[in-house]
């Protein structure tokens, strides 16, 4: 474990996730034909978000999004430590959970519904997380993160079908078309603003930055597929996350049940392909 | 000294029933089962610390009188059923109970004339385990089971008798059920004696014995309000458990004659190559007791028997026998045909009982799912038999017990005070019945999050798999997908907040609160200690069956440290903090109407109550659909499990 990387994250991804979005917004408008915002636009929008009144439905709600902050943060802090990639996947989750807990807990039909499907979108993107960790374990040996970046060759090589998996969820983690059911920006009329409506000010705020640190955090499992050589790691997360964006800005929202049927079939054929294909090679 | 107190163990129970059978006045039933339940929690204890950390001790007991008995039992008990399945018209039970009388009293009498064991019962650490669970949880449950029952024949609405059906006050209700209370507590303690029975004897016939008691137990629980739905699912239960006692008592025989033992050590000691055939057939036995598919409809059927039965015999401890003794088989499965498909019916079960709770509404009915796929889970482990996933599975028992225990208690209490057992009926929980929905809370944070209990041991198991086989760490991932689902829809239902709602908690009596909340501390204590109680308790059993133990390291152990005391400010979500926040009613689309805001004024001029329903993807993951498939691929595996027992 080496705390100094974890540090760093904790310290640093919230710039680099906050830049990402700038990007993300930027590079988006460009596809579109627009101008688009200051790349600094996502700093300016949660500095406003915290001059804002906090309103809530019920007082308890806001803990809940404070826990998911808390935990996104020790999630990231645990991988870029190169801890062991189950136990981050597993503090993920809880983030998760809370993150949807407190949808549920605001008590509002809209952020009801958004939490419901922010549920289900848990359950469809972690059997190819889960498998990507597995994957990775079958080739390294290790399911400690420092030990499958210390690996000699690029992952990618031998984990095609899981990245493939990985890459397909992808979009859920980002809040993005085709799989932006939870808290849409472009599904007002059915959602308002899904699991995020009855927050404002502070307790949004901290949610967009958790989201920030999470963009840094799922970019850098990503990585890890390239993690032999430092400077095609970033390269690719570069082109990942530029591809992400083409998706959105070429899909449509889909339904939760396409989602989860495709997100299941994508992780069991092409991930476990990809295993049987290891499990023969290891003989 | 232990030889006196595993006696005692088995006999005191079997004693304080006797007692309880013959007591006609309410008042007493407190006053016989408090101090029997104080005596019992301090001598599984005091045994457990004891023997910590120590080897394998084999007692002879030989008594001369307790053959005899036990054979006189087993007489009477085979009469009792005859006499019943026969009223009944069920003659597949018949039939199983005179094949089975046949089998045992022609071997007792013909050709295992004389068989003899050397060492009735013994103690070892995975025993020391699973006798604390029956002698803490198990004996908390008994308490509960005093308050419980006072409720259910005096005070509370009408309870749901049929699963599924909505409840109706009077026609299915409690005036119907007949108080037969000295046999109901009666029957929980000689329920007690016989799993301590289970737990420590060595000779395979006196746990056949103990085992055939529970099913007996199990058969008259299910059928105590004495309907025709508790009745008829009550005799599927008996019909499935009496099919895998006779899998035993096969088992039993054949290892007589071919290797004149009928001890578990001996057994267990014996080249396994020439055992496949007993062992399957006793791991049949334990399938079918611990409701592997293809016969978990009966663990399902059996809700309908009142909550501390469903909680203590369905979920904390009987069903945990049929893992028991898989288990103690690990090692004999390792590596081996039959460990293969051992671990692939617990893996179908896994999965198939993780996804039915997605689809049902029934908080009881998620509960009997989980509980089967989670028994799956640790089937799963023992077919793998490897050291790790022994030590996962070992672990996953003692957590389920307790969180599980929790939970059947807490929807049990729920129940009596919504008058429903509906997921959906509990919105506003943590307004309304604020304690509950606590340990409701942490009931099922423990059986799925981080870092509670239960996720320690399938990280455990996952681990164990991905080095053994990693095609089953694929369905074991799904699986659990859908685990998380489930869950936290729960949770969300309990603390969404859907209406203007009062405190209605008052009422519950001590004794149901007590058990509850010493489950609940021991729920958060195991989580926070599990790391020593391992090293004393089950790590030294390990190494003494393969020569090295599991470990989580240290940086790991860290890690789970600080989450586990993260969460220790989650309470923090009961304080008032109200500090630069404004509250207002929820966004509703129109004009919020009522004391909270929680109507909205619609188009019409009317208005309108704001409605919030969990999905349940009922054309997804449809009960009778998936329990088709789990069936048809299990049978197709069981046979094969018989035929590579015949066949090695």
């Amino acid at each position: 474990m080496n705390w100094i990387t974890g540090l760093a994250f904790v310290l640093f991804a919230p710039i680099i996730g906050g830049l990402i979005a700038g990007f993300d917004r930027k590079i988006s408008a460009r596809l579109q034909g627009r101008m688009g915002p200051p790349i600094l636009q996502p700093f300016y929008d949660v500095g406003k978000l915290f001059e804002k009144e906090t309103m809530v439905v019920r007082k308890s709600q806001r803990l809940y999004m404070e826990f998911f902050f808390v935990l996104m943060v020790f999630t990231g802090a645990i991988f870029f430590s190169g801890g062991d990639l189950l136990l981050v996947i597993f503090a993920f989750t809880m983030a998760g959970v809370f993150f949807a807990l407190g949808g549920y807990k605001a008590s509002s039909p809209y952020s009801f519904i958004g939490a419901q499907r922010e549920v289900i979108q848990m359950m469809s993107y972690e059997p190819a997380i889960m498998l990507a960790a597995v994957g990775m374990y079958m080739v390294t040996g290790s399911f400690q993160v420092s030990s499958i970046v210390a690996y000699k060759h690029p992952l990618i090589l031998q984990l095609p079908g899981l990245f493939l998996a990985f890459f397909f969820i992808l979009p859920i983690k980002f809040r993005k078309s085709p799989f932006d059911l939870a808290a849409s920006h472009h599904a007002h009329q059915e959602l308002v603003k899904g699991i995020t409506t009855e927050f404002s000010g502070r307790t949004l705020a901290l949610m967009e930055i958790a989201h920030w640190y999470e963009y840094v955090f799922v970019l850098g499992i990503g990585y890890l597929f390239f993690a032999s050589n430092v400077w095609l790691g970033l390269l690719m997360v570069l082109v990942i996350f530029e591809l992400l964006l083409i998706v959105d800005n070429a899909t449509a929202r889909v339904r939760w049940q396409a989602m989860l049927g495709s997100a299941w079939i994508v992780a069991l054929a092409a991930g476990g392909l990809n295993i049987i294909y290891l499990m023969l090679v290891k003989g | 000294m232990a030889s006196s107190l595993l006696n005692f163990l088995i006999l005191f129970p079997l004693a304080v029933a006797l007692a309880l059978v013959l007591t006609r006045k309410e008042s007493l039933f407190p006053v016989i089962i408090y101090p029997a339940s104080a005596v019992l929690i301090g001598a599984s204890l005091f045994l457990a610390g004891l023997h910590a950390g120590g080897k394998p001790l084999f007692i002879a007991a030989h008594y001369d009188w307790v053959e005899s008995a036990m054979l006189a039992a087993e007489a009477a008990v085979s009469a009792y059923l005859l006499f019943l399945s026969v009223r009944q018209r069920d003659w597949f039970v018949s039939a199983l109970v005179v094949v089975q009388a046949v089998l045992l009293f022609g071997f007792h009498f013909g050709c295992g004339h004389g068989a003899h064991a050397e060492a009735n019962l013994f103690i070892d650490l995975f025993s020391v385990v699973m006798g604390l669970i029956v002698g803490v949880v198990g004996t908390l449950i008994a308490v509960f089971s005093v308050g419980y029952m006072r409720d259910l024949h005096h005070h509370a609405p009408a309870e749901l008798t049929g699963l599924g059906s909505s409840p109706q006050p009077g026609s299915a209700g409690l005036a119907a059920v007949p108080d037969n209370r000295p046999v109901f507590f009666g029957i929980i303690f000689l329920f007690l004696s016989a799993m301590f029975g289970v737990c420590f004897s060595n000779n395979l016939f006196w746990l056949f014995f103990f085992w055939e008691i529970t099913t007996v137990c199990s058969f008259l629980m299910i059928r105590y309000k004495g309907d025709e739905i508790s009745v008829k699912n009550a005799f599927w239960a008996l019909r499935w458990n009496l099919l895998g006692g006779l899998a035993f008592l096969l088992g039993l025989i054949y290892l007589y004659q071919t290797h004149h033992t009928i001890e578990l050590d001996k057994l267990l000691a014996l080249p396994k190559a020439l055992v496949m055939l007993p062992i399957a057939l006793i791991s049949f036995a334990g399938l079918t007791k611990s409701a592997q598919l293809p016969f978990s409809s009966w663990l399902v059927g059996a809700m309908v028997a009142p909550t501390p039965v469903s909680a203590l015999l369905h979920s904390s401890t009987m069903v945990k026998a049929g893992v028991y003794i898989v288990l103690r088989f690990a090692t004999s499965l390792e590596g081996t045909m039959l460990g293969m498909i051992v671990a692939i019916i617990g893996l179908i079960t896994f999965l198939i009982g993780s996804f039915i709770c997605i689809s049902q509404q029934d908080a009881k009915k998620v509960l009997a799912y989980s509980t089967i796929a989670n028994l799956g889970l640790i089937i799963l482990c023992a077919g793998i038999g490897s050291y790790e996933a022994v030590w996962a599975g070992i672990l996953l028992i003692v957590f389920h017990a307790v969180s599980k225990g929790l939970l059947f208690l807490c929807v049990g209490s729920i129940e009596h005070k919504l008058g429903s057992r509906s997921i959906e009926e509990m919105s506003g929980l943590i307004v309304r019945l604020p304690r509950l929905a606590f340990m409701l809370e942490i009931g099922i944070a423990g059986m799925f999050l981080a870092p509670f209990g239960m996720l320690i041991s399938k990280w455990a198991v996952l681990r164990a798999i991905v080095d053994s086989n990693p095609l089953f760490a694929i369905f074991l991932i799904y699986g659990s997908a859908a685990t998380l689902f489930f869950w936290v829809k729960w949770l969300g239902k309990i603390i969404n907040v859907e209406k203007h709602y009062k405190n209605i908690e008052g009422g519950i009596s001590k004794d149901q609160w007590l058990p509850m909340w010493a489950l609940t501390g021991l729920t958060l204590m195991i989580c926070a200690l599990f790391a020593p109680f391992a090293a004393v308790f089950i790590e030294p059993y390990i190494v003494a069956l393969y020569g090295h133990s599991m470990s989580l390291g240290a940086g790991n152990m860290a890690v789970m440290t600080i989450m586990l005391s993260m969460m220790a400010f989650f309470p923090l979500a009961f304080l008032d903090r109200a500090r630069g926040v404004s509250v207002a009613p929820p966004y509703l689309a129109g004009a919020n109407v009522g004391p909270e805001g929680q109507q909205f004024r619609n188009s019409l001029g009317g208005v309108t109550e704001m409605h919030m329903k969990n999905f349940y993807m009922e054309d997804i993951f449809s009960e009778a659909r998936l329990m088709r498939l789990g069936v048809m691929m299990t049978v197709i595996f069981l046979i094969a499990l018989i035929a590579v027992g015949g066949l090695l």
